[in-house]
């Protein structure tokens, strides 16, 4: 057997395992997003863009998801990148390995368990018992965009601080020395040297990020109550409860497109910056 | 610096630490401490419930990140080999498997499979021998174990991938020198080699598959795994007992995640 022929039988299983289970799957998305609904449920073939017409239909979920999760990211991005700055720039090495390890962990444990246990700490025994103490009373926190806000950054924080750990750990130090050696104020070398070079793994953070977060469904679920709800809330109705396959399929089509969409106007974004600073760094 | 690390930690930890703190509840409720007692533990243990979906879990896990492995290794050792537009493709397809959120994975999974079963199960009664009951495909564990093998797989090739890329090729020309055949080479060189990242990919499966509950959730069918329950008994009210189940799956991730790290580690060393 020629080497050729034996490297396809290798990637052959792998090969025909994702054409059925991911491109076959994506494609019925697809075209089922053109049909119509079954009066039982389900799907009637057609050639129709009434489902996309009816998108407004479920404005709120989408304008939901289109806040909170650039929001999110944001959020994360904030309270990840000191943490990150202090692990990668000030810890020894002897701790450095230890303390990141600590990050990440829970990232690895059941995002459904780590979820719910907000449930405990922002619902009525929780936070707003300890404010009530010190004389503000009933604040309301579970169930509103701040406890879906705290859950997410909660969740997808480990996933935001090791990239841009990677990225200030690669950063060489003597840089930083020599910027303050030339008298340049600590703010000025963190915003002309430390922030611009670790700007890869912020964008490599907020985009791990960021999707993951477009297709959340857990996170509004359980702390949302239903108040709060993303596309994936929408889609878990539409195709458990309502059966509506068609509609479903055509909201998903319209969140694959927006993810798409943001991912190729964010990657465009972070290049020109780069090649801004080639330019800068070649003047 | 140090302080607002420490708070991050603490933000970190704080939800994991309730958790853990409460399933050793003595009372029935889940937010309030009354004294020690493991006896939650117990009673999670004797419910036919969730030993029924901790065992269906484990199932599927141990069957997708071991078909995973095999495929997602075979895949990676054959790409080596491969250029052009079927390598793109074969490319693409792995990054659209991890860029696309698990809950279309999971709806799109579910919408293609029971139309297949649709066509399929008429047209299997129809060339079936009438003496026997003709078999009638659903959703259930293969098709938990086929989607979950789809994403895994795709998550072995992409750590066997860089394993392999970081080894040297000289290793395989010598060994040819030697005549070796391709096989007793891949046999006796590349595969103890690559052998920590295939055991961490698989391991890595298995935390995958065992943890997700988006998915399972869309393709499970009628059965239940141990996220699903979990999720149900939350929606239901939240009890101790559901926080002793929460504890004992975070402390298992917590130890495969740890003997995923070691054997990553020990390769690395083996290889200077």
């Amino acid at each position: 057997m020629s080497q050729r022929a034996r490297n396809w039988l290798l990637v052959a299983p792998a090969g025909a395992w994702l054409l059925v289970m991911l491109v076959l799957p994506l494609s019925v998305v697809f075209v089922f997003s053109f049909g119509e609904r079954a009066p039982s449920g389900g799907y009637v073939p057609a050639f129709t863009f009434e489902q996309y017409l009816n998108l407004p239909a479920r404005f709120a979920a989408f304008k939901n998801t289109l806040i909170l999760a650039p929001l999110g990211t944001f959020a994360a991005l904030l309270i990840a990148y000191p943490l990150a700055y202090q692990l990668a720039v000030r810890t020894s090495e002897k701790w450095k390995t230890m303390l990141l390890v600590l990050v990440i962990v829970p990232f690895w444990t059941s995002i459904l368990i780590r979820s719910y246990a907000w449930i405990f700490i922002l619902g009525g025994r929780g936070i707003p018992a300890l404010l009530e103490i010190v004389g503000i009373e009933d604040m309301r926190l579970i169930n509103t965009p701040f406890a879906v806000l705290v859950g997410i950054v909660y969740g997808y924080l480990p996933l935001m601080v090791f990239p841009i750990y990677v990225s200030l750990d690669r950063l060489d130090k003597r840089l930083l020395e020599a910027s303050s050696d030339l008298g340049a104020h600590p703010l000025t070398t963190f915003f002309k040297v430390t922030l611009p070079m670790s700007i890869s793994g912020i964008a490599t953070g907020c985009m791990l990020v960021f999707i993951l977060l477009m297709g959340e469904f857990l996170i509004p679920a359980l702390l949302g109550g239903g108040k709060v709800f993303f596309v994936g809330n929408a889609l878990v109705d539409l195709f458990l409860q309502s059966r509506n396959w068609a509609y479903g399929s055509a909201v998903a089509m319209m969140l694959i497109i927006i993810m798409l969409v943001t991912v190729t106007l964010y990657m465009r974004l972070i290049s020109r910056l780069n090649i801004q600073r080639d330019d800068a760094s070649i003047m | 610096m140090r302080i607002y690390a420490i708070c991050v930690y603490v933000f970190l930890y704080t939800p994991i630490a309730i958790i853990a703190l409460f399933s050793f509840s003595a009372g029935r409720s889940a937010s309030q401490f009354e004294g020690f007692s493991v006896k939650w533990y117990g009673r999670a243990l004797d419910n036919p419930f969730v030993m029924d979906a901790l065992g269906n879990s484990i199932f599927v896990a141990f069957v997708s990140a071991t078909l995973a492995s095999i495929l997602g290794t075979l895949a990676a050792v054959g790409l080596q080999g491969i250029r052009g537009p079927s390598r793109a493709v074969f490319d693409a397809m792995i990054y659209i498997a991890v860029m696309i959120p698990g809950i279309v994975i999971g709806i799109a999974t579910l919408i293609a499979l029971v139309t297949v079963f649709d066509v399929l199960n008429p047209w299997l009664a129809g060339i079936w021998p009438d003496d026997r009951q003709p078999p009638a495909l659903s959703m259930g564990m293969g098709s938990l174990i086929a989607a979950h093998t789809m994403f895994t797989l795709a998550l072995v090739v992409i750590i066997v991938r860089a394993r392999l890329a970081s080894l040297e090729g000289a290793l395989n020309e010598a060994s040819a020198d030697l005549y070796a055949t391709p096989f007793g080479t891949f046999r006796q060189i590349t595969l103890p080699l690559i052998a920590p990242a295939i055991l961490a990919g698989f391991l890595l499966s298995f935390t995958f598959s065992f943890d997700d509950f988006i998915i399972a959730f869309f393709v499970a069918g009628s059965e239940t795994t141990l996220p699903i329950y979990i999720f149900s008994s939350i929606r239901r009210g939240i009890t101790p007992e559901v926080n002793a189940i929460g504890t004992m799956v975070m402390l298992a991730s917590l130890v495969l995640l740890v003997i995923a790290q070691l054997i990553l580690r020990r390769g690395d060393k083996r290889k200077r």
